[in-house]
Parts: structure tokens; C-alpha cells; sequence
């Protein structure tokens, strides 16, 4: 098998035979054949002689894998449980125990990796030559971004006092402030600020002026203060003619705030700054946000749930209080920023993860751009990559500290496919596109989220050495459409509004339960409509073609057609019109998009009749599942 | 007439109308016999008009000499409207209150509702038991139409007709009779055409605390099975709530009478527990409160959806017996006419596609519901918002409602009805116009000539433009059984009836539409293509020279 070239000394048992996988949920379980690779865990499911189907197959990255527990040996053998961080649980048993050893021991050794050459995207090979690779990370431009949002202008400049990452190794080189903050104001207030992350403009609101801009927390203890700072807010306050005041969002709970200032730290006194309005709007921190998904996984996870425990552990977890806490501080920023006209300024504690969820899902709520597929490539690139959220440790990338993980860039996702259920129009689009977003910040597939900020990757000159999934992501882009996108939609409606009254918020089955089949729908609408969207765009070129008399040089429509004329129609036009009709045949994007899973290294993977499994019954659709492949 | 009594004030100007989500409007109030009416007498202006049997209850509020009156509606729906003057108000008030409440059948609006369309078809004739027997007949000759209850004098809540197997006499039907609750001695309720595997459904047997048996019962039930064939019991309560019942003279089949069945207990709640939580999940719904965990602890609070879950997953039981084990089963509660009507519905929308369709689904709502004798008008009297002390009411059909919804769900593409119709029979089983929902059991509305002095819903549904408002766009027919899942996380709340005034749904309903479009652009296109094909096969046939490429 070509599979099992390459394998580290490590691994110290290639494949196990006669091992069987339990379904999570039913009592149901298959046999198949165990592979460990390199790159991945490959659960091969024996062929059953009465089916004419392949076994389903499971292609499980090694970067994916959270954790593994080896169960205490049972009557049918050694059982194996393995958590992914995309939500995916598998339970194996295996028979031998020796067996299931070998593969526990090699599974903790892969799923460590110690350095970032160890990641999967520094061996990661799509067969692109390097002027591919390199047009692929020239995709995305900041700098083009900051101009679209009418940036620098009268009021913003580009400032190089970060070109070497000497006033803030956390922030990217190019960054944009008032105009009127000259470089010892810059420098001062990044020393009066946690990890020298100043105040800088995120987003432009062209229309009102008004500008979103983010930093970290004050330095300012229980009285200190620091007249740069200071001027540093007067001057955002004073870029903007259309209000008096610039709002200041501490996007944490007010406790957490005062108990800062007991470590030097704190929040903004509104007798030292003029023209600022405080404004606490009570979003938990990383560990909170981590306890939380872990309790929401456990209660959802548990065997013959009832309705009531369900409900209950919903609640407990607080995931969706959570989620709703991040949307209304969106909402308050949009409000204060294209009602109000005023600018806003964002900050947390190191002001890279609240302040990044509500500075792009403000931005988002904003600006239709961000709403699309290009869009929204570039504000994640904007708010979350090139200001150093810090992906390699809240996904947990390498081996490190367990209390930095964290789902903060999980809820961003959350929070949009929340607002896109509110809105089905106003996204390009679709929730497979956030589910793919979220398979790859774990897969390390892909150079974009390694590494903590800008400065480290480019230590690591990942543009040389990976590949860059934007590009990957907007070549199968037709994949990820919302077909009930209306651009109409959004020129109507460019600022959205959302209701954040609780039971507009549900639980996302597609996302936590995305490997769990017997969960989901049996037919999927939006696989339906992309499907007759896709039939009707392929015989609409063919109507066209067809009715097109400079091509043929006659007509050839409907009931206009007579014998007479049909005589006339040499073999060749004949032939086009059958190549024609060919090309616009059922399902062909059917096919087509299973290949591109396979391309994207996704298989497809449950191919057993749906009768056969549990309670799962009838449809004649197949659900197609993704995880990361070759 | 006497309504006239009843309407102190029939006609007040200048009053507010304030709806959720809608601009207000101001107008003339008119009090009529059956409605309540605003209307603003512009053209462009939409007018209320409220069927007074919809309103489950009345607030008044006064604010000076500015009164307002709070209608809660059935169908969850709650206006303001303000009325300026303090007795004006009051009379008002006092006028809806005893229109709204109105004790005789015979005075509800069906019995003056004169239709505004044309009736192509009666509907009170489209699901006669006959009819479907006709349909039975053709798959199988193991049953027979009994006349056994033409008077309903064996059995009050069942129909004239009634199928039963062939080899059973009717003088063992009238004693199996006695030995059911209500006498609702067990029948046909499903013929599983695949593999010949019945569902019938009856009331609780009457065992008693001293094991009471009936070999006429035992023996119309064996006629079910097949030779050497066990068959499933389906008990809708639990075996403590089952033991209970022998106390007041009811019970379950003991295994020694019934040695070739299976009995399995599930516990679906009825009567006022289902009420209790309709009513808690309404407020829940209402509440506009921003907290996270107030709703949720709410909603749990509520426990509707774990009676969906309960219902579906004891549907699906009984599906799986009769599709998967190849047995047949027998499923009652204890009267017979709720729970178990759930269940037998649901297990043929799971089994059946004929069930998916328009029409199969109101023939469903016949058989299992109307002609079953599930109680509508007692069970249908009030809503969530009912201020007086519950008596029979219970939202049975609105839970057999929401499950079908829930399967609906999970297979968009299999129904040919869309969630409107849903909600549709929702609403008039509840209030209506027509006469179908009226009356608990087929005998009253023989004795009240509902057939003869009302219209039929069915009669306005099976007209090609309502048909064409409540089809499904996504329906392709799907031949096989569906298996919904009944996990937690796979069942909504169906906001399209409990958060259906509580919020805009123009996004949603927007989305709909450019759906429609999309579904409508793309036949118009493969018919083109295919006609188009046609002419390419009529060339080849003429042209010679396309033969040889």
C-alpha cells in the first residue's frame, strides 16, 4: 500500500487488522483495517460480501487529533478513544492489546509535534510550482484593503514605526493611525499599553469617518497615567468631525478589569482621557470560553441524551450565552459606529482575542464586503492573522501550555453562522465555507494560521515553504456559494441589524456534531439548490450556444424548427448540439464536488446505504463528510 | 338575532391597532356576530378581521380615559388595540369576552359561513371510510368493513365503519367491545403493504385489579397475526401509570392472556401536562428578556420538546416493529384517542409516502384523527393564553403537528406540503370557518348535519390555488421509509407556530422565495433543453448523415 511510505521510526506499528469501530451514538459498529501514516490515522472498513458499495473510510490528520485514551481491556478487546479538534470522536477496539499499545504509544509520539517543522504544511505538496504558490499568498493584500475602506486619507496615515516590529513584535509592519499621532506619542502609548499593543485603526467607516481601532489594556494600575496615551485617544477622537467623543470598549466583564489593575494593568479612567465614554461589555476570558466548549462537548456527547439533560447542560455550559456576548458587543460597536457616527476603540486584556472577535464581527455587521467569500478571507487576515491572534497556541499547533487553547476563533465562526441564519441572504457564503475555515486553523495543513503573529511567520518564511489556503479556498470557491445570496440584498441593507433575543440563538449541529451522520437531516436543502443552480447555469451556456445564429447561422429554437429546415442541418451542427446537451447533464456538479473533496484532501466517506445505519433511513442523498486527506 | 343582545357597543371610531412587527393602524372597530373588525377604510390598507373563536383571552388596561384591550389569540397571535373612551372600552371588552365564549356548537361561525369560492370538490365526501377500503381491498382480502357500529352503539367515538379481520363476526367485535375502554374494541389503523404487517389501535382493556379477560378480545387480535407469528403490544404509558388504570377498571394484556404478543411500555404524558407545558412554552417564547440562561432553563422548564422526542421515538418504535421485525401491532393508551392517535399517525407518515402527499395527509388527519373521534372541540377549546382552569383541553394535534414538522425537517424533499399547511391545520383546529375541526367524535357531527350546513376544509383546501400555496417546492417523491432521528440536538423549536409573531421573519420568508425562483428558473430551462433533445432525436431520425459522425 503507497500509503505507508515514509514512516518515522516512531511508528512502531504500521497497520491492525480486525479492529472494529463503534458508532458513537447507536449500538451499531463496523469492522476494518487500522493505518497509521505519517500524516494520518486510516480506518479502512472491511468489504462486506453482500454489498456492492466500497467501505466507508476514515482519514483522520494526526494534527487533528486532541487527544487519546486507551480504555481498560475488555472481553472483545482493547478499546481506543480518540477526540479531534474538529469535533470528530471515533472509539476503536482493538483486539490485541499489544496492538492497541503500539498504536496509543505512536498516536502520543505524532500528535506532539515539538517544532513547526513537524507540521503537515511544511510537507504538504498540492503539485504547485513556487510562482503558483507565490501568486496564491499574493491573494490577500492589506494594503489594498485599507484602501478600499478609503484609507490612508486626511485623516489616516500608514505609519513604519512597526517596520521592524520594534515598537510591537505582535503587530503586523504596516499599521494606520491618526494623522495627528506623531511617532513619540506612538511610542509612548505602546509603553503604556500590555505587550506594547497601542491604539491603531482595524476598520474605516467611510461614510461617517468614524473608525474602529483596537489595542490592549492600560497599563494603568490603580492611578498611572501617561499623557502620550492620552493624546494618542484625543487624536482618534479628534480624526473623527462627526462626534465629540470616541467610545471606549473594555470588551471584558467589569470584575475582570478591576482585578487587573492589581497587577498594573487595568482600564481607562475617564477623568484622564477627554472625549472618551467607558463602556464595559462583559465578555468571559479564554478559560472560561475553553470550560465552556468542553462542557458543551460532554453533555452533547453523552449516550441517549434526554431532552431535559440536553436543555440543562446547554444552559450550564453558557456556550451560547457566550456567543450571544460577543454578537451584542458587535452589535453595540455597529451602532455607536453608523448610527452615532462616533469612532470606537476596542480593547480586552492583550487585545487579541475578544477585541478580535468584536472588531471583525462588527466590521462584518458593517460592511457587505466582508460578506463575501474575498471578503471575508481578508478581514480574517486583517483582524485575527496580521494582529496576532494566536493560533498556534489557542489551536494547540505544538506541544505547549494546555491553558492557552482556547475556541476563540471557533465562536468568531459561531457567531457568523448565527448571523447568517438571521440573514439567508446577506452572505456569499455558505456554512460549508465556515466549516472548512474551522477544519483548517487545527489541520496545519496550510501555512496561514501557524505561528502566534506576523513576525514569527515570517521567521519561519512560510510564504517559501507553505502553501497558502486562500488560494485553495477561492479556487474551489463555487463550492462554498450561498445560492440565496442577493448582492441586491446588501445594497439595501448594507449595515445588519440582528435580534439578539435568546431563541434566535441555536445550538450548530453542523459544526459540533459534523461527523455524527445519524444527527443531520437525510436531505440537505442547500445541496439541492446548489445542485439545480448548477444544472441551471450549465443549460443556460447550452440555450445559448444553441440559439446563438452566428454560430450555426440559422435559429435552432423551440417550435420554430420545421422538417424543411432540419434537413438542412449538417452532421457537424448536429454533433455540437449533442456535445452540448451532454455537457449540461444531471448531477455532473455532483461529481464534480466529490472531486474537488478528494483535490482538497477530503474523502468521502460514509458510502453504505443509509438503511444501514440506525435510525438513519430512506433519503436517497448522501451525505457527504470532510475531513482532512492526502 | 341573538348576538345582537351580546354587543353593547357594535361600532367605535378612532382606534389603534398595534401588532408586532407591522405598522400600527388606526381605524373604525366593528363588533359582528363571529368578528371582530378594524379597518382603516383606505384602500392600501390591510383590515383585521378576528374570528372571535379565535380569542383565547382579554386584558384591559386603562391609561386616562384611553382604554386598551390585550386579545391573545389561539393561534398565539397578540394585538393591542386602543380605544378611546373609558366605556366604549369596557363595553368592548365585555361584548369580545361573551362572543368568544359562546357554549353551543350550533351558534359557531361554520354554521353561518356561506363560501366566497367555488367548491370543486365537496370535501366532506373525499375520505369516506368506504374509499379507503376500496384501497385496502386491492392489497389484501384479510379485512372486512364491519357495520357493526352504524348506530355507534358499540363504540360512541369510533365511525359507522370500521375495519376489521375478515374472520371476525361482528358479535365478537360488540364483545370485544365491553372488554375496551369506551368500547373501543381494536381495528385497523395501517396496512403495511410491503410485507403484509397490520397496525390496529383500540382503548385500554378492561382488566381490572382481578385480571378480567376476554376471549372474543384475544381472539380478534390473533386474527392479526400470522401462523407462528408474535406480534408487538404498544402501551403508550408506563407500566406504573398502566398499573394504576386496573384500579379504575382499565389495565394492559397480561402476558398470560396474550402469550403470542409482545407488550412494550413508553410514556407519553397527556391531558393537562400537555396543556401545563404548551402554556409554559408560549411564555417562554414571549418573554423578551435578553437572558441566555432564562430561556433555555425555560424552554427546558416547558418540556415540550421532550414530548416531541417521546411521541417520535414511540413512532418510530412502532414503525420498526411492523417495517423491520415484519410484525404487526397493536397500540392504545388508555381511551384510545390521543396518544395512540399520535403514534399511528406518525408511524404511517414514517412508513407511508402516500402519507406525504396533500392529499394522503388529509385523509390521514381523517382516518386517524377526525374519525377516530380524537376530541377536537374539547380538546381544542382553549390555547396557551386560556386564563380559566383547564378542563379537557390539550394540545395533541399541535404536538402530532410539530413531530411532522420535526420529520419534515429532516427530509425537506420527501413531503409534497410545505410547513404553511402545517400551520394551516393548526389554526383551524383550533378557529375556523369551516366545519371539519368542529364536534369530538363522528356521531355529533352526524347530529349536528355538519356535512349539510357546513363547507368543509378540505373542500377549500383541494382547489388549485391553495394547493399550490401549501406544495412544497423542494417535493420529490420518495418511495421509502424515513427514519427521522430523535436526539436532542436534531429537534427545533418550530418557530414558524411559537416564535411566528414574535419576530420579522421578511428575511426569512425573502429567502423563500428567491428558493421558489431558483427551483421555477431551473425547470423552465431543463424543459427547454429537453425540448430541445427531442429535436435532436427527431434530426437523427431524419438526417441520415448523423447517423455517421
Amino acid at each position: 500500500m503507497d500509503l505507508l511510505i515514509r514512516l518515522p521510526s516512531y511508528i512502531q506499528k504500521s497497520f491492525v487488522e480486525q479492529v472494529r469501530l463503534l458508532d458513537r451514538f447507536s449500538n451499531k459498529s463496523t469492522n476494518g483495517t487500522l493505518y497509521l501514516t505519517a500524516t494520518h490515522l486510516i480506518f479502512v472498513e472491511s468489504s462486506t460480501n453482500n454489498s456492492t458499495s466500497a467501505g466507508q473510510e476514515i482519514w483522520i490528520l494526526h494534527h487533528h487529533i486532541a487527544s487519546v485514551e486507551k480504555l481498560s481491556l475488555t472481553t472483545t478487546g482493547c478499546p481506543l478513544v480518540i477526540q479531534c479538534r474538529n469535533f470528530r470522536v471515533v472509539h476503536f477496539v482493538v483486539q490485541r492489546e499489544r496492538d492497541c499499545h503500539d498504536i496509543y504509544s505512536s498516536l502520543l509520539r505524532l500528535l506532539r509535534p515539538v517544532s513547526y517543522e513537524e507540521l503537515y504544511a511544511f510537507s504538504y505538496n498540492p503539485k504547485q510550482n513556487d510562482q503558483q504558490r507565490e501568486e496564491g499568498w499574493q491573494l490577500i493584500d492589506l494594503g489594498a484593503e485599507f484602501e478600499r475602506m478609503g484609507v490612508p486619507c486626511d485623516q489616516w496615515q500608514l505609519t513604519d514605526v512597526n517596520r521592524d516590529y520594534k515598537v510591537c513584535e505582535t503587530y503586523p509592519r504596516d499599521l494606520y493611525v491618526p494623522i495627528t499621532a506623531s511617532k513619540p506619542i506612538i511610542v509612548g502609548s505602546s509603553k503604556f499599553r500590555s505587550k506594547g499593543r497601542f491604539p491603531v485603526l482595524t476598520y474605516f467607516y467611510q461614510e461617517k469617518k468614524a473608525a474602529v481601532c483596537r489595542c490592549s489594556q492600560p497599563l494603568s494600575g490603580f492611578s498611572a497615567r501617561c499623557l502620550e496615551d492620552e493624546s494618542m485617544l484625543q487624536a482618534i477622537s479628534k480624526a473623527n468631525h462627526n462626534s465629540r467623543f470616541v467610545y471606549v470598549m473594555d470588551t471584558r466583564p467589569k470584575l475582570n478589569a478591576l482585578a487587573n489593575r492589581a497587577a498594573g494593568k487595568g482600564y481607562e479612567n475617564e477623568d484622564n482621557y477627554s472625549n472618551i465614554r467607558f463602556q464595559f461589555v462583559g465578555i468571559e476570558n479564554i478559560h472560561v470560553m475553553r470550560t465552556s466548549l468542553q462542557k458543551l462537548l460532554e453533555v452533547i456527547g453523552t449516550r441517549s441524551l434526554s431532552v431535559s439533560d440536553y436543555l440543562v447542560g446547554l444552559e450550564s455550559s453558557g456556550w451560547l450565552r457566550h456567543i450571544k456576548a460577543v454578537v451584542d458587543a458587535a452589535i453595540f460597536l455597529t451602532k455607536a459606529v453608523t448610527v452615532e457616527g462616533a469612532s470606537v476603540l476596542v480593547h480586552c486584556s492583550d487585545g487579541w482575542d475578544r477585541t478580535a472577535q468584536v472588531c471583525s464581527l462588527g466590521s462584518l455587521l458593517m460592511d457587505p464586503y466582508y460578506r463575501t467569500i474575498k471578503g471575508f478571507m481578508v478581514l480574517i487576515e486583517k483582524d485575527w492573522i496580521s494582529f496576532g491572534h494566536k493560533f498556534a497556541d489557542r489551536c494547540d499547533q505544538l506541544d505547549g501550555d494546555p491553558k492557552e487553547v482556547s475556541p476563540i476563533f471557533t465562536q468568531f465562526l459561531e457567531c457568523v453562522w448565527q448571523l447568517t441564519e438571521q440573514f439567508p441572504q446577506a452572505f456569499e457564503f455558505s456554512e460549508w465555507f465556515l466549516l472548512q475555515i474551522h477544519e483548517h486553523i487545527h489541520s496545519c495543513q496550510y501555512g496561514n494560521f501557524l505561528g502566534n503573529n506576523q513576525r514569527q511567520r515570517e521567521e519561519l518564511q512560510l510564504r517559501e515553504r507553505t502553501h497558502s489556503l486562500w488560494a485553495f479556498l477561492m479556487s474551489e470557491r463555487q463550492n462554498y456559494l450561498n445560492p440565496f445570496y442577493s448582492p441586491a440584498y446588501s445594497e439595501a441593507h448594507p449595515v445588519l441589524v440582528p435580534s439578539t433575543l435568546p431563541y434566535n440563538f441555536k445550538f450548530w449541529r453542523n459544526m459540533y456534531h459534523q461527523f455524527d451522520r445519524s444527527m443531520h437531516p437525510r436531505q440537505s436543502i442547500l445541496k439541492t439548490i446548489l445542485t439545480l443552480r448548477e444544472n441551471s447555469r450549465k443549460a443556460e451556456s447550452t440555450l445559448q450556444a444553441l440559439e446563438s445564429p452566428k454560430q450555426h447561422g440559422f435559429v435552432l429554437s423551440g417550435a420554430r424548427h420545421t422538417t424543411r429546415q432540419s434537413n438542412v442541418i449538417s452532421g457537424k451542427i448536429g454533433a455540437t448540439l449533442q456535445l452540448a446537451l451532454e455537457s449540461c447533464e444531471y448531477f455532473s456538479f455532483e461529481r464534480q464536488l466529490g472531486k474537488c473533496e478528494k483535490m482538497r484532501g477530503a474523502h468521502v466517506r460514509h458510502t453504505a446505504p443509509l438503511e444501514e445505519n440506525g435510525l438513519a433511513g430512506g433519503a436517497n442523498l448522501r451525505r457527504v463528510q470532510v475531513c482532512s486527506g492526502p | 338575532m341573538e348576538f345582537a343582545e351580546l354587543i353593547k357597543t357594535p361600532r367605535v371610531d378612532g382606534v389603534v391597532l398595534h401588532r408586532p412587527f407591522m405598522p400600527t393602524v388606526e381605524g373604525t372597530l366593528c363588533l359582528t356576530g363571529h368578528h371582530l373588525i378594524l379597518s382603516s377604510r383606505q384602500d392600501n390598507t390591510e383590515e383585521l378581521w378576528l374570528l372571535h373563536s379565535n380569542i383565547d383571552s382579554i386584558e384591559k388596561r386603562f391609561v386616562g380615559s384611553l382604554g386598551s384591550i390585550i386579545v391573545k389569540c389561539k393561534d398565539l397571535r397578540v394585538i393591542q388595540l386602543d380605544i378611546p373612551g373609558m366605556e366604549e372600552c369596557l363595553n368592548i371588552a365585555s361584548s369580545i369576552e361573551a362572543l368568544s365564549t359562546l357554549d353551543s356548537v350550533s351558534l359557531m361561525y361554520p354554521f353561518f359561513y356561506r363560501p366566497m369560492f367555488e367548491v370543486i370538490e365537496d370535501g366532506w365526501n373525499s375520505f369516506l371510510p368506504k374509499d379507503a377500503f376500496k384501497d385496502l381491498e386491492s392489497m389484501t382480502d384479510e379485512w372486512r368493513l364491519s357495520e357493526v357500529n352504524k348506530d355507534f352503539s358499540v363504540c360512541p367515538s369510533y365511525p359507522p365503519l370500521v375495519a376489521v379481520p375478515k374472520d371476525v363476526d361482528d358479535d365478537t367485535l360488540r364483545k370485544a367491545a365491553t372488554f375496551r375502554h369506551s368500547g373501543r374494541f381494536p381495528v385497523l389503523s395501517y396496512y403495511h403493504k410491503k410485507n403484509g404487517m397490520v397496525m390496529m389501535r383500540a382503548g385500554q382493556p378492561l382488566t381490572g385489579t382481578n385480571g378480567r379477560r376476554c376471549k372474543e378480545d384475544e381472539k380478534l387480535i390473533n386474527a392479526t397475526l400470522r401462523p407462528g407469528k408474535r406480534g408487538y403490544i404498544i402501551d403508550t404509558r408506563t407500566i406504573n401509570v398502566a398499573q394504576q388504570a386496573k384500579a379504575r377498571g382499565g389495565g394492559f394484556e397480561s402476558e398470560a392472556n396474550y402469550p403470542q404478543w409482545r407488550r412494550i411500555h413508553k410514556a407519553i404524558e397527556r391531558s393537562n401536562v400537555l396543556q401545563e407545558s404548551l402554556i409554559k412554552l408560549v411564555e417562554a417564547c414571549n418573554d423578551q428578556s435578553h437572558s441566555m440562561d432564562r430561556w433555555l432553563s425555560k424552554l427546558e422548564a416547558s418540556s415540550w420538546q421532550t414530548h416531541v422526542k417521546e411521541i417520535l421515538t414511540t413512532a418510530c418504535l412502532a414503525a420498526q416493529c411492523i417495517d423491520r421485525e415484519g410484525a404487526s401491532v397493536l397500540v392504545h393508551g388508555t381511551e384510545g384517542t390521543d396518544s395512540t392517535l399520535q403514534v399511528t399517525s406518525l408511524a404511517q407518515i414514517i412508513l407511508d409516502p402516500a402519507c406525504r402527499t396533500i392529499r394522503g395527509f388529509q385523509g390521514l388527519v381523517e382516518r386517524e384523527w377526525l374519525q377516530a373521534g380524537h376530541p377536537f372541540r374539547q380538546r381544542c377549546a382553549q390555547s396557551a393564553y386560556s386564563n380559566s382552569k383547564p378542563r379537557q383541553e390539550a394540545p395533541v394535534f399541535l404536538l402530532f403537528l410539530d413531530c411532522v414538522w420535526q420529520i419534515l425537517r429532516q427530509f425537506p424533499c420527501s413531503f409534497e406540503f410545505s410547513e404553511s399547511f402545517l400551520v394551516l391545520l393548526f389554526e383551524h383546529a383550533y378557529a375556523s370557518q369551516f366545519g371539519t375541526f368542529l364536534g369530538n367524535r363522528t356521531a355529533e357531527r352526524a347530529k349536528l348535519s355538519l356535512p349539510e350546513k357546513t363547507v368543509s376544509l378540505w373542500s377549500w383546501v383541494n382547489r388549485p390555488q391553495e394547493l399550490e400555496r401549501l406544495s412544497n417546492p423542494l417535493f420529490e417523491a420518495n418511495s421509502l421509509v424515513i427514519w427521522p432521528s430523535v436526539a436532542p440536538q436534531s429537534l427545533l423549536l418550530w418557530e414558524g407556530v411559537f416564535l411566528r409573531w414574535n419576530r420579522s421573519s421578511r428575511c426569512l420568508d425573502e429567502a423563500y422565495e428567491e428558493m421558489v425562483h431558483i427551483i421555477e428558473y431551473n425547470k423552465e430551462l431543463q424543459n427547454k433543453v429537453n425540448s430541445l433533445r427531442r429535436q435532436l432525436a427527431q434530426l437523427e431520425t431524419e438526417d441520415p448523415l448523423l447517423q455517421t459522425p
